[in-house]
C-alpha cells in the first residue's frame, strides 16, 4: 500500500541538513547474531540507561527471553509520602514519612506534595528494574499531556500517574477511556466543566487530534465532529474530595450526535440517565474504527523508540505491519513493542545510535550507568531531596516530569523537522555536561548527604580495570552507543597514563590501589585519571546518543 | 601591587571619597557590583608562561652533559655517553654543554634567551610516573597529597570566584589553555579546574574553521554531527579563540613538521600574538620514558632520545622565532619539566631507569641567560641506585617565575606555594614586572662553604659550614634522593660551624649533604666505607 502523503511529510525530516540514512529493514523477526551489541542497544532504547549487570545477567539469554522479561510490568510503587515538614510548615493532616495522596486538599500543603509526588516520580524511574514499564508510563504521560501546574492538586497528579502506569503495558482503548474520566484530565482540559448548556470543546478536539487519530494528511474530521464529540462526552464531574470523576446525567446533553462522512455517518444516539455515559464508549469505538488510530500510536511508538524519520519504507515494512497487529489484538499494546524490539528493523545498524537522549534518558542513565547510591526509603526526606536534585536537572534541560510544556507534550517528540535534536542546543547541552561533571568531581551534596558517580566502584566491576585498553574498552561499549574512532581512544587511554606509553604503569596504579585502598595517595592517584577520563568521555557528543 | 588590594587599603568603606567615580562617593561606590567587580580584577600584566611537559622522565644526563664530570659520566653509562667531541658548547661556560641534536637551544643560549637550571627535583623523590607528575603538578611535598594544582592555585588567587561571572570584561578569555592533552591537574583550583583544553591541534583547526570531525553514515552519525555543531557553538570561550586566531593570518614559516611539539606550539603563538589575556599555557610531548635503547648503538648522539631533544629544541626555537616575527617574544617566558630524571647508571638494554633531579630550561626575551647551580657531581664508582640530587627544590623554581613573571607578592606566594621556597633569579632584572631583587646569585659566587673530614668515613664525620648568618638547614641525601636526615635547621651565627653527622647503621655509599642558608645552596659529596 502506498502513502504518499506520509512520504512527504517524513521527508520534512530531514531539513537540519545532513544525508538521510535509509532502511528497508521490515518487521519481520530479527535473524541475525544475537549478542552484546544488540542487547545493548534494546537495553539502551528500552530502559533509562543500563547497568553493567544488566548486561551480564541477560547476555546469556536469547532476544526473545530478554524482550519477554522487559515488557513484563514492574511493581508498583508505594505512594508518595510526607518529606516536605520543616521548620516552616508541618502538614497539618499528614504526619512525615505517611502517604499525603488519600489527605483531604491543603492549599498551603499543595505546592510541597506537587514536589513531593515529582520526586517520587523521578525516584520511580532511578528505582525501576530492568523493565520498559516506566518508560511505556513517560510514553503515556506524553502522549496523554496534563501539566500539574494547571491541575494543582499532587492528588490528582498521583491518581494520573497510577492511571498511566497501571494501562502502560496494557490496553490502549481502555487507556482511552479511563483517561477521558480521569480526573486530572477532567481538569486540565475542562471536561468537568462540558455541560449540555455550554459544551466545551477542549478535550473532544484534543481526543481525536492528539489522543487517537492524530493531525496526519489522511485525518479528515470536521470541527463539526469535534462540536458533536464535545456533547457526547459533556456531564462528567469531579469530586475534589475523593479525587474521583462521575457521570451526572443532569449535566448531559441527550441529543442525538452526528458525525461527518469522515465516520461514515455515524450517529451516536442520545441517552438519558446513567446510559448517557454509554455513548462515551461509542465515541471510543467509533474513533478505533478508523485505521488511522492505529498506524498514528505506532508512528509515536516508533518515534520514542527508534527514529523520528518515517519514509515510506518504514511506513510500509514496520508501521503498518505494527498497526496491523494492534488492531488485530484489540489495542493490546505489548505484542506491539515484542514485535518491535524483535524486528530486523529495530536493529538495522542504520538505527542504532539514532536517538539523543533525552533529558530524563541522560539524568536518570548516569544514575543508572554507575548505580548512584541514593539515601534509601528510611531517610525519605534526604531521598526525597536528592531524586529532586536530579529532577530539577532534568527540567533544566527542558524535561520537567509532570510538566510538559502543553497538550501536545514535549515538541521533541513530535515538532518536525527536528524532533529529538530540539533537546540539545546552546543552553542545555553544557547544562548536561555541567550536571554530569559535578557528579563526577564534587558529587552533589545537601544536608550532608552527598550522591555522585562512583568512577572507582564503577571500574572495579569491570572484568579487567587493571588493563588499560579493556577498561576502555568495555567502559565505551558500555556508555556509548556509537564507536569511538581510534584517535579517540588513544586520547582516552593517554589520560589514564598520563602521557606515558606503558601499560603496565596504569596496572602498577591500579593494583597498588587495589592493594591497599584506602591509602590516600593510591587512591587518588586512580581516582583523578579515572575522573578525567570520564570526563572527557562523557563530554563528547557520542555520549549523547541512544 | 594587586588592584584589589589597593582599593582594600584606601581605607574604610566609611571615609568618603568626593566625586571619585561619576560623582558616587567611595562609600557607595564600594557597595556597588562595580566596586565589587573593581577589587576582582587581578594584577595587570600581559605576561604569558608557557610550560612544556615532557612526559615520561627525560634523561637530564643525557640533555645536559657535564664537561667537568665527562669521563666519570662516560664510565657510569658507557653504552650510551654521547661523543665528547660532539656536544655543543655554550658561550660563557666551560662546564656545561647541550645534547648535539639541541642546536636549537645552543642558539638560545648564546643569543642570552636560556636558562638552564641544574638538577631540579625535591626531596623524597618518587620514581612512579602517575606519582611524580601529580606532585609536579599540585606541587606538593612528596609525602603529601594535595588536590589542587600550583597553576591553579594562582589564577584562583588571580581571578577571584571563578568561573562565576566569568568570562568578563577584564578577563574575557580562558584563563589557561592546555593543548594537545585533557585538561592539567596544574590548573586544578582548590574548587574548579580553572583552564580549559583543546585536546588536540586537528580539534583546534576545526573549531577556527567550523570543519567537523568524520561520523558514520548512519542516523547516529547524523545526530552525531548535529550535537558536534552545537558542541561547538558552545565550547566556552570559542569565539573569544576563533577571534584570536584570526587576527593572525601568518605566521614564521620555519616551523618543524612532523613534530607534535611544534604543531602545538604554533597554536599557542598565534593565540597569544592574537590578544588573548590567556596567561598560561602548558604543551606536552611524550616518551621520554626511555628504559631502552634511547641511543642506537656505536652513534650515541642519534635514536630516540636525540629525536625527542631535537623535537623540544627545533619546537622551542620556531616558536621563539614565531613570537619575534609576531611581535609578541618580550611577552612570554617557557619553562620545560619532566617529572624526573634518569638514574646516573645507564643499564644495560641500552636506556636509563626513573631518576631524580635533572635539569631544565627557562627560556624567552627575558629569561637570565645562564647555568644555575653546579653540574651534578659524578661519583667515580656508580650504582644502578645512584641518583642525580637535588640542587634546587622545583618549586623554587615556580615561586621565581610567579614572583619575577607575574608579579606576584609575597604573601599570595605562600598560599599559592603553600610555603616558602627559594627565590631563583630566572628573569632579567630588565623585565617590567621585575619586582624585587632575586634572593640568588648563581651558585659559582656562592659564599657558602661546605666540607666533611673524614671522608670517607665509617662511624661519623665533622661538616664544616660556613656562612654569613641567619637561616641554614643542612640535609642529608642517599644517591636515591631520599631525605636521610636534616642536620641542621636553625638560625646561626656568621662564620664557621662545625656540626657531625653519626653513621645510624647507613648502608655503605655515597651521601650528599645539601647546605641552604638564606638564599644560597651548596653539596657535598661524602662516602660512608665499609
Amino acid at each position: 500500500m502506498k502513502k504518499p502523503k506520509v512520504l512527504q511529510r517524513s521527508k520534512k525530516g530531514n531539513f537540519s541538513g545532513q544525508g538521510s540514512f535509509r532502511t528497508l529493514a521490515g518487521i519481520q523477526q530479527f535473524a541475525a547474531a544475537w549478542d552484546e551489541s544488540t542487547l545493548r542497544h534494546l537495553l539502551r532504547r528500552t530502559l533509562f540507561g543500563f547497568k553493567q549487570e544488566d548486561l551480564t545477567a541477560w547476555k546469556g539469554k536469547s532476544m526473545a527471553e530478554v524482550v519477554q522479561l522487559l515488557v513484563s510490568p514492574s511493581q508498583a510503587p508505594l505512594p508518595p509520602v510526607n518529606n516536605y515538614n520543616d521548620a516552616y510548615f508541618s502538614d497539618p493532616t499528614v504526619p512525615a514519612g505517611q502517604t499525603w495522596v488519600i489527605a483531604p486538599y491543603d492549599g498551603n500543603a499543595n505546592g510541597r506534595r506537587n514536589t513531593s509526588l515529582k520526586s517520587w516520580w523521578l525516584g520511580n524511574l532511578v528505582q525501576q528494574n530492568s523493565s520498559v514499564h516506566e518508560k511505556m508510563t513517560l510514553f503515556w504521560h506524553n502522549h496523554f499531556a496534563v501539566e500539574s501546574v494547571d491541575v494543582n492538586d499532587a492528588r490528582y497528579m498521583y491518581r494520573y500517574y497510577s492511571l498511566l502506569r497501571k494501562y502502560a503495558l496494557g490496553n490502549f482503548k481502555e487507556l482511552v477511556l479511563e483517561i477521558t474520566k480521569d480526573p486530572a484530565m477532567l481538569r486540565y482540559l475542562n471536561g468537568y466543566q462540558n455541560n449540555k448548556n455550554a459544551p466545551d470543546e477542549n478535550y473532544a478536539r484534543e481526543l481525536q487530534e492528539l489522543f487517537t487519530l492524530g493531525k496526519g494528511p489522511l485525518v479528515f474530521y470536521t470541527e463539526a465532529d469535534v462540536r458533536a464529540a464535545a456533547r457526547v462526552l459533556t456531564g462528567y464531574t469531579v469530586n475534589a474530595t475523593t479525587i474521583s470523576s462521575a457521570f451526572d446525567p443532569n449535566r448531559h446533553d441527550t441529543g442525538n450526535k452526528q458525525f461527518s462522512t469522515y465516520y461514515q455517518n455515524k450517529v451516536i444516539l442520545g441517552k438519558t440517565g446513567a446510559n448517557g455515559a454509554k455513548e462515551t464508549e461509542e465515541l471510543i469505538d467509533m474513533l478505533f474504527l478508523q485505521g488511522e488510530t492505529a498506524l498514528y500510536l505506532c508512528r509515536k511508538l516508533y518515534r520514542f523508540f527508534v527514529y523520528y524519520e518515517i519514509d515510506a519504507a518504514t511506513e510500509a515494512n514496520v508501521i503498518v505491519p505494527m498497526a496491523n497487529l494492534f488492531r488485530t489484538k484489540n489495542y493490546e499494546v505489548k505484542p506491539v513493542l515484542e514485535l518491535l524490539f524483535s524486528s530486523t528493523h529495530f536493529y538495522d545498524p542504520v538505527n542504532v545510535a539514532g536517538m539523543i537522549k533525552s533529558p530524563l534518558d541522560y539524568c536518570v542513565g548516569l544514575c543508572k550507568e554507575f548505580k548512584m547510591q541514593f539515601p534509601d526509603s528510611s531517610d525519605f526526606a534526604n531521598q526525597y531531596l536528592m531524586f529532586d536534585y536530579i529532577r530539577t536537572q532534568s527540567s533544566n534541560m527542558q524535561q520537567n516530569l509532570a510538566d510538559p510544556p502543553s497538550v501536545a507534550g514535549w515538541p521533541a517528540y513530535y515538532q518536525a523537522p527536528q524532533f529529538h535534536e530540539l533537546w540539545i542546543n546552546s543552553d542545555t547541552l553544557p547544562r548536561r555536561n555541567q550536571f554530569m561533571n559535578i557528579l563526577l568531581t564534587s558529587g552533589y551534596t545537601r544536608n550532608g548527604k552527598k550522591i555522585f558517580i562512583d568512577v572507582l566502584t564503577y571500574v572495579n566491576a569491570l572484568s579487567n580495570p587493571e588493563n588499560p585498553n579493556l577498561l576502555i574498552r568495555d567502559t565505551v561499549a558500555h556508555l556509548c552507543a556509537i564507536g569511538l574512532t581510534a584517535e579517540v581512544i588513544q586520547f582516552l587511554k593517554s589520560i589514564l597514563l598520563s602521557g606515558q606509553s606503558t601499560d603496565s604503569y596504569w596496572t602498577d596504579a591500579w593494583t597498588s590501589y587495589k592493594a591497599n585502598p584506602s591509602n590516600v595517595v593510591a587512591r587518588n592517584m586512580v581516582l583523578s585519571r579515572l575522573n578525567s577520563m570520564f570526563s572527557y568521555l562523557m563530554n563528547l557528543p557520542e555520549y549523547q546518543l541512544s | 601591587m594587586k588592584r584589589r588590594e589597593f582599593l582594600q587599603t584606601l581605607g574604610p568603606a566609611g571615609i568618603v571619597f568626593p566625586a571619585l567615580i561619576n560623582g558616587l562617593t567611595f562609600k557607595a561606590f564600594a557597595e556597588s557590583p562595580l566596586v565589587s567587580a573593581l577589587t576582582q580584577a587581578p594584577t595587570e600584566t600581559d605576561h604569558v608562561l608557557v610550560i612544556i611537559q615532557l612526559n615520561g622522565g627525560n634523561d637530564g644526563l643525557n640533555t645536559v652533559i657535564p664537561f667537568d664530570q665527562y669521563d666519570k659520566l662516560a664510565n657510569a653509562r658507557s653504552n650510551i655517553i654521547l661523543p665528547q667531541n660532539k656536544l655543543l658548547k655554550l658561550n660563557g661556560t666551560s662546564f656545561t654543554g647541550l645534547h648535539p641534536s639541541m642546536t636549537g637551544l645552543q642558539t638560545l643560549f648564546n643569543e642570552e634567551k636560556l636558562q638552564i637550571i641544574q638538577s631540579v627535583g625535591y626531596p623524597q623523590p618518587n620514581f612512579s610516573h602517575f606519582r611524580a607528575t601529580d606532585i609536579w603538578m599540585s606541587a606538593s611535598d612528596s609525602n603529601k597529597y594535595v588536590n589542587s594544582g600550583w597553576t591553579g592555585r594562582y589564577l584562583a588567587e588571580e581571578y577571584d570566584g571563578f568561573p562565576t561571572g566569568y568570562p568578563n570584561a577584564v578577563m574575557p578569555d580562558p584563563l589557561a589553555i592546555q593543548i594537545g592533552s585533557f585538561v592539567s591537574p596544574a590548573m586544578q583550583g582548590p574548587s574548579v579546574n580553572m583552564g580549559m583544553a583543546i585536546s588536540d591541534p586537528v580539534n583546534f583547526y576545526n573549531l577556527i574553521n567550523g570543519i567537523q570531525g568524520a561520523s558514520p553514515n548512519t542516523r547516529g552519525g547524523k545526530e552525531l554531527t548535529y550535537i558536534r555543531q552545537v558542541a561547538q557553538q558552545t565550547t566556552q570561550y570559542g569565539t573569544a579563540i576563533k577571534n584570536a586566531a584570526a587576527k593572525v593570518t601568518k605566521q614564521f614559516s620555519g616551523y618543524p613538521t612532523g613534530n607534535s611539539l611544534a604543531d602545538q606550539l604554533k597554536i599557542v603563538a598565534r593565540l597569544i600574538a592574537g590578544g588573548l589575556k590567556t596567561r598560561i599555557y602548558m604543551v606536552s610531548l611524550g616518551g621520554f620514558d626511555t628504559h631502552a635503547q634511547q641511543v642506537i648503538a656505536n652513534a650515541t648522539d642519534t635514536g630516540a632520545h636525540a629525536r625527542l631533544l631535537q623535537r623540544v629544541s627545533e619546537g622551542i626555537k620556531a616558536f621563539m622565532d614565531d613570537l619575534n616575527y609576531l611581535n609578541a617574544h618580550k611577552r612570554v617566558i617557557g619553562m620545560t619539566f619532566s617529572e624526573f630524571g634518569r638514574r646516573i647508571k645507564s643499564n644495560s638494554s641500552g636506556g636509563t631507569d626513573h631518576g631524580a633531579a635533572a635539569p631544565l630550561f627557562v627560556f624567552g626575551h627575558y629569561a637570565k641567560p645562564d647555568v644555575l647551580g653546579k653540574s651534578p657531581e659524578i661519583p667515580l664508582i656508580t650504582s644502578a641506585s645512584d641518583n642525580v640530587p637535588m640542587q634546587f627544590d622545583f618549586r623554587s623554581v615556580y615561586a621565581s617565575i610567579l614572583k619575577q613573571w607575574f608579579c606576584v607578592p609575597d604573601l599570595t606566594l605562600e598560599n599559592v606555594m603553600l610555603k616558602n621556597f627559594q627565590n631563583l633569579q630566572v628573569i632579567k632584572s630588565s623585565a617590567p614586572c621585575m619586582s624585587s631583587n632575586p634572593d640568588i646569585i648563581p651558585a659559582i659566587e656562592t659564599t657558602l662553604a661546605l666540607t666533611n673530614y673524614p671522608n670517607p668515613f665509617q662511624q661519623s664525620t665533622t661538616l664544616s659550614y660556613q656562612t654569613e648568618g641567619g637561616y641554614a638547614l643542612i640535609q642529608i641525601f642517599s644517591t636515591e634522593g631520599k631525605l636521610i636526615k636534616t642536620l641542621l635547621d636553625k638560625e646561626v651565627t656568621p662564620g664557621n660551624h662545625k656540626i657531625t653527622f653519626e653513621n645510624e647503621g647507613y648502608s655503605p655509599g655515597i651521601y650528599y649533604a645539601r647546605l641552604q642558608s638564606n638564599n644560597q645552596q651548596v653539596t657535598r659529596t661524602m662516602i660512608l666505607g665499609r
